[in-house]
């Protein structure tokens, strides 16, 4: 099998006293979508903060395109997270800046397009997320799919190798939801770009992504394609994706 | 129980070393990072927060010249020092009043709103979002402000001078009865520029206080609400309190 995009080995996170992260590895091969799934406070988000460069973990190795990030200074983070793009659980739009703003910032800051060229772009990534001619609107008049949208076109703006997906579709009713996924699995098609989903929506998993990982306890207790986690006969699997009551951490610990 | 006081003494002590050191290296990152201001944005910053401050600084600074002469004036004029009231109106707002209330005046009014737009961008995730898009949170919005405010602050102290030996001239005037004629020869034979210039110079060390203070408070602001809430009090009570206590080593360098 090709060598993994993403490559995390024995990764560790710990918040004081308590352990959110407990020696993960995790495989985000270059093309695919794969979802993280788990039960809120799992550690999930935390995983991007470190693929960011926003965390620095406690131990372990971790590979983006091959590179090793411990000991990477803000330069050379910087360079690498202008390959990434990050849509972010609340969208976390520039509330100072209009939706053209936003999407344009990155191209405004890192290339040396014009102002004509930008415009173009803008124009066409809006397009992509069903936003056109929305440029001059601000974020505070947008809906919470809106904004969603114009993250990722925020996100897609700099054509990123990789894509981070934090939480897309939380807060969207379940129309926005599978809007927003199927908007998630045309991009990986259309872009080919490397996506890490995170999120606790099956529905939504079950559209956008090509493998799943699901985090528990602060470890990855299951891997598999979607249809191998559908089909799980793993009882902690089983118990997520149907919604049921997963038990205490201590327990399948001890198992 | 004297363990547990030492404990307690001890956990408080290195706290404020901590937010000292972060504070201070926030200072020399800004310092460094200088050269990277964006010029459109610090000029919005500069009309935000300097020219938008202007009419409480001078309301406050009015009233303040015209209380200080109610205070001296009558007193002056009955020792027969009545030439001496104008110089003394024009020293003291020089060099003290005007600099440290307008100092006040802006930390509450800029170093609030500041802590306040900083901390609800962290709580957003604006700030991590910058970071992720390889903006640096320090060059992108502290610069901006840190230079904004430290250039606006000589600029207001020289209209709040204006205006507070105004009042204090308007109270002498009408109030005590001193002649328009000795209130201004008296600003001219005590008063100098250099007094002036000193307050301008106290002004931008506290305008950097202010930013300083403010864009520390904001970037590391507990979440939610009620962290933002006490990024924005914290912000103004430490500015008020830095501007208090360097006033007076700068008195002593620039006066004595």
């Amino acid at each position: 099998m090709a060598e993994p995009f993403i490559k995390i080995r024995r990764l560790n996170i710990t918040f004081g006293e308590k352990t959110v992260l407990k020696n993960i590895d995790l495989d985000v091969y270059r093309g695919e979508t794969l979802a993280v799934i788990g039960p809120s406070g799992a550690g999930k988000s935390t995983i991007i903060k470190v693929l960011t460069g926003l965390l620095p973990p406690n131990g372990g190795s971790v590979l983006i395109g091959g590179q090793e990030t411990a000991g990477l200074d803000e330069v050379r983070w910087d360079e690498l997270r202008k390959k990434m793009g990050v849509v972010f659980q609340y969208s976390a739009l520039f509330d100072f800046l209009d939706v053209e703003g936003n999407v344009a910032f990155g191209l405004r800051r890192h290339f040396d397009y014009s102002e004509e060229e930008i415009g173009e772009r803008v124009a066409k990534l809006l397009d992509l997320v069903g936003m056109p001619g929305t440029q001059k609107l601000w974020p505070q008049e947008l809906s919470g799919g809106m904004k969603k949208r114009v993250g990722l076109a925020r996100a897609l703006a700099m054509e990123p190798a990789l894509l981070l997906y934090d939480e897309p579709t939380s807060g969207l009713d379940p129309v926005m939801t599978m809007a927003i996924s199927r908007l998630i699995r045309k991009t990986q098609q259309q872009l080919q770009v490397t996506s890490l989903l995170i999120t606790h929506d099956m529905a939504s998993v079950y559209c956008a992504a090509d493998r799943v990982a699901l985090l528990y306890g602060g470890r990855i207790v299951a891997t598999g394609t979607v249809d191998e986690i559908k089909n799980s006969a793993d009882p902690l699997v089983q118990a997520f994706i149907n919604g049921r009551d997963m038990g205490k951490e201590e327990e399948h610990e001890q198992q | 129980m004297g363990k547990g006081f030492l404990e307690a003494a001890g956990k408080k002590i290195l706290l404020f070393c901590a937010a000292a050191g972060s504070l201070a290296l926030l200072f020399a990152d800004t310092i460094k990072r200088l050269k990277d201001a964006d010029g459109k944005e610090t000029l919005r910053q500069m009309a935000l927060l300097g020219a938008d401050s202007l009419p409480i600084v001078l309301m406050t600074i009015l009233c303040t010249g015209m209380v200080f002469s109610v205070q001296t004036a009558k007193e002056f004029v009955r020792f027969g020092a009545s030439g001496t009231v104008g110089g003394i109106v024009a020293i003291a707002m020089a060099r003290e009043l005007v600099p440290v209330l307008t100092g006040v005046v802006v930390a509450g009014r800029i170093g609030a709103a500041i802590a306040a737009e900083l901390g609800t961008m962290k709580v957003t995730e604006q700030i991590d979002a910058l970071r992720v898009m390889a903006a640096n949170p320090v060059s992108f919005l502290v610069v901006p402000r840190f230079i904004a405010i430290v250039v606006m602050m000589p600029f207001l102290i020289v209209f709040a001078n204006f205006i507070g030996d105004l009042g204090g001239y308007i109270v002498a005037h009408y109030y005590a009865g001193i002649s328009t004629f000795t209130f201004v020869d008296s600003i001219k034979r005590y008063a100098e520029v250099y007094d002036l210039v000193g307050g301008m110079i106290k002004s931008s060390f506290f305008g950097a206080i202010i930013a300083t203070v403010g864009c520390h408070k904001g970037l590391n602001a507990p979440n939610g609400a009620e962290g933002v809430g006490l990024a924005t009090t914290a912000s103004v009570v430490l500015s008020i309190i830095l501007i208090f206590i360097s006033n007076y080593f700068l008195s002593i360098v620039l006066y004595v």
